[in-house]
């Protein structure tokens, strides 16, 4: 057959690798900043946009849509072009793609500072943002399916399913969590509210580890370590099985994030099944990725990108352990809102995402300059530095984790609790927050040597960025080369069809979970005492989102003795009807406030806001000065109302023509209550505090977990 | 691990069918991959599974 010739696509790969690197200092430098804020609370002293709650979405979201998704995409456009012998379908395609992802980026980094969020995790970025990311994404989508359809390979490797799952997912999970009603230009409110949007938010945040940062990293494993390994992967069969299990059973496991929570019972059950039958196909895989370098282990002794590669797959074994036992009830309810989570996560993003790109750049660096890399022992280096700083970071962590939880439980024999000073039990774990900073620094060391080895590598190589090779178009088929194939070759030739199998394997899980949660109104029963919130508040709640808040403090109280006494009546799902997005919060660094109403006075959050150690010394949050100085914008209020209105919430006309009048009168109390204390007077006698953003946090603060306990004065 | 789910199911009606159903859902889905899985020939998992490791100028297309 005639041999036709083509180039490959080095330049796209080339600037995706350089994106990749960059982000990642970015994106841990970041991390780094907010792990030094629990040590030095004071340190970014009255910086609005530095403050813990607006930078640590920016550092979940820098390490994961632009490092990860950055370091994938590398991968992804290397090893599709020769997997299936043919350049990627549109070249403009991939640079729309590439610009546009880095845009993203850019205004991810923009607006995250600003205080511009959902508040939904690894979601936060606002609509116009959103919908940015849905066409960038599709545009993705059209030129992998392009080149899946123009390519001389006859069968599609077992990477490239990894690849297309995670194509087709990310779209479904990303629109799906993102449904929202705008109200401004960066404001919106979820279409879901209170239960439901826990539930569909967790089913994304979820499958965001499962669809951003593990079938993408497995497809690269799939085609990298055997690369590196110069050896095939240990069974493809057993990489069928896995793949096929995996996206079907990961898909349901998303309410083991809500274990103890609101959410109906069902939905928690079926969570924890499918998550502890997970452990099977992410074994499955782990075993096949380790068993590749199998004959092979006296080369993992010289070559530091196979070293990164086995310390990658070990994490991820390590951490789909860990996972299916954290969603054990027992088990979650030790870890849950603990930095046992937060030491879990960087398992899997230290060692499993960041070690797999970081030996998968190493490898790719010689192959794009063609030359050798410039320092294999600097490379060394990083591997040891890197694997040090995993152990440095996450082991603290977990002492930290328990520590937490057994301190949060502890009883006297009276029946009070031993700890019942929250602050206790976080000064408590202090020391271990800054071992945690030192293994990240070591971390970010490392990998700022790769930085710096791949530079050199660059400097020292070539410029070619187009590859000549030369390969036959696929033969048209003939009947009798198909007689007796399995189905799933058959499958595997129908691109199309294959996508869209894998879609409806998804797509079953995330129905059977969400449509009863949102058709069935039984699912979620009413409590007549609660009712919306005030302007006042509503503005307030807003405040509360964008300085991010729920990224310490959770509105959720777990149904246990030891909650109930520490913060008051466990938390019901008909409390959050209201609730556009849901507040729920995943982790207490700081206490649970879905109780705090009525709970201190006025002056206390006042004084709480301007100064946490004023109020409470030794504690670790943040200054906010700047609520005491802005003024609250209520250009938006009505807007805010009328979207509400139309999402459900039921305001009357009346309620929405007088907003500003009534949002004036509750703000003029507030500040009457301010001034019965005589030191605010002498401070701030003058200073019109009904006007400023902090009368609208403490009317907030003050009504949440209310409404339940006026419902028992009016039944008493 | 069965205490946490059991009561709660306990009020649906039919119940029973349930998890039988799942069951063989589940079962029919996987024995028929892992039949399908186990019946490829070796020669196609062997030329398969050397994909990646064809050198990029060495192009033989195995048709």
């Amino acid at each position: 057959m005639e041999k036709e010739q083509f180039y490959y696509d080095n330049k796209i790969v080339k600037m995706f690798l350089i994106a990749t690197v960059v982000w990642g200092i970015v994106g841990m430098t970041v991390g780094l900043m907010v792990a030094f804020l629990f040590n030095f609370p004071n340190y970014m002293e009255g910086i609005p946009w530095l403050s813990f709650g607006r930078l640590r979405p920016l550092h979940t979201n820098a390490v994961i849509f632009a490092f990860v998704g950055n370091g994938f995409f590398v991968g992804m456009y290397y090893s599709m072009q020769r997997l299936l012998k043919a350049r990627m379908f549109s070249d403009l395609l991939s640079r729309i793609h590439f610009w546009g992802w880095q845009l993203i980026i850019v205004a991810a980094a923009i607006t995250l500072p600003l205080g511009l969020t959902s508040s939904k995790e690894y979601a936060e970025l606002e609509w116009p943002i959103d919908i940015a990311i849905t066409l960038i994404w599709v545009v993705m989508g059209i030129n992998m399916i392009g080149t899946l359809i123009k390519r001389r390979q006859r069968h599609i490797y077992v990477a490239i399913w990894f690849y297309i799952s995670t194509f087709v997912t990310i779209a479904v999970l990303h629109i799906f969590n993102n449904l929202e009603l705008p109200v401004s230009a960066f404001k919106s409110y979820s279409v879901y509210a209170g239960v439901q949007d826990a539930m569909v938010q967790w089913w994304y945040g979820h499958n965001a580890v499962a669809f951003f940062l593990t079938t993408p990293i497995l497809g690269l494993m799939y085609y990298f370590v055997p690369k590196a390994a110069n050896r095939p992967v240990y069974s493809y069969r057993l990489s069928i099985i896995h793949f096929w299990s995996l996206i079907f059973i990961y898909i349901w496991a998303g309410p083991h994030h809500l274990l103890y929570t609101a959410l109906p019972e069902w939905a928690q059950n079926l969570g924890t099944v499918f998550s502890v039958m997970l452990i099977f196909p992410s074994w499955g895989g782990m075993i096949n990725g380790l068993l590749t370098l199998r004959g092979a282990w006296d080369k993992v002794r010289e070559d530091p990108i196979l070293k990164f590669f086995v310390v990658a797959i070990t994490g991820y074994g390590m951490s789909t352990f860990e996972g299916p036992m954290l969603s054990f009830k027992n088990l979650n309810a030790i870890g849950h809102y603990t930095d046992w989570i937060v030491a879990h996560v960087h398992i899997g993003t230290l060692a499993w995402n960041g070690f797999i790109i970081s030996g998968m750049l190493y490898w790719l660096a010689s192959k794009i300059w063609k030359t050798k890399l410039y320092s294999t022992k600097l490379a060394n280096t990083h591997f040891w530095i890197g694997t040090l700083g995993i152990l440095f970071y996450a082991i603290p962590l977990y002492v930290a984790g328990f520590t937490q939880a057994s301190m949060w439980k502890q009883f006297n024999p009276d029946g009070t609790l031993v700890y019942g000073n929250f602050l206790e039990t976080v000064t408590q774990v202090l020391p271990m927050y800054a071992m945690r900073s030192f293994g990240g620094t070591l971390y970010l060391t490392g990998f700022i040597l790769l930085a710096y080895n791949i530079y050199k590598t660059a400097k020292a190589g070539s410029k070619v960025e187009d590859e000549l090779v030369e390969a036959a178009p696929l033969k048209q088929i003939t009947a009798r080369r198909i007689a007796g194939e399995g189905w799933h070759s058959w499958l595997e030739r129908r691109t199309v069809l294959f996508t869209i199998f894998a879609t409806l394997a998804i797509l079953v899980g995330g129905a059977v979970e969400i449509v009863p949660l949102i058709v069935v109104p039984s699912n979620i029963p009413k409590i007549t005492s609660v009712k919306p919130y005030t302007p006042l508040e509503l503005e307030g709640r807003d405040i509360y989102i964008r300085e991010g808040c729920n990224n310490c403090h959770s509105q959720m109280i777990r149904p246990f003795r030891s909650e109930v006494e520490r913060y008051g009546e466990y938390s019901k799902a008909g409390e959050f009807i209201y609730d556009r997005p849901f507040l729920w919060g995943s982790r207490r660094t700081g206490p649970d406030v879905h109780r705090i109403g009525g709970k201190y006075n006025d002056n206390w959050h006042f004084n709480h806001m301007f100064d946490p150690r004023l109020t409470s010394p030794g504690s670790i949050m943040p200054r906010y000065p700047w609520l005491l100085t802005d003024d609250l914008d209520v250009s938006t209020t009505e807007a805010k109302m009328k979207g509400l209105v139309s999402l459900g919430t039921p305001y009357t006309q009346s309620e929405i023509d007088k907003a500003l009048f009534l949002l004036r009168n509750q703000a003029e109390g507030i500040e009457k209550n301010l001034r019965q204390d005589p030191e605010f007077v002498k401070n701030y006698g003058d200073a019109n505090m009904q006007d400023k953003e902090i009368v609208a946090l403490i009317a907030y603060l003050q009504r949440l977990g209310t409404d339940i306990k006026k419902g028992e004065t009016a039944q008493n | 691990m069965i205490r946490f789910v059991k009561h709660y199911f306990e009020g649906i009606a039919n119940v029973e069918i349930y998890p039988i159903i799942s069951l063989l859902l589940f079962f029919l889905v996987f024995v028929t991959m892992l039949i399908h899985v186990l019946k490829i020939p070796k020669k196609n998992i062997e030329e398969i599974s050397n994909l990646p490791l064809e050198g990029d100028e060495n192009n033989n297309n195995y048709e």
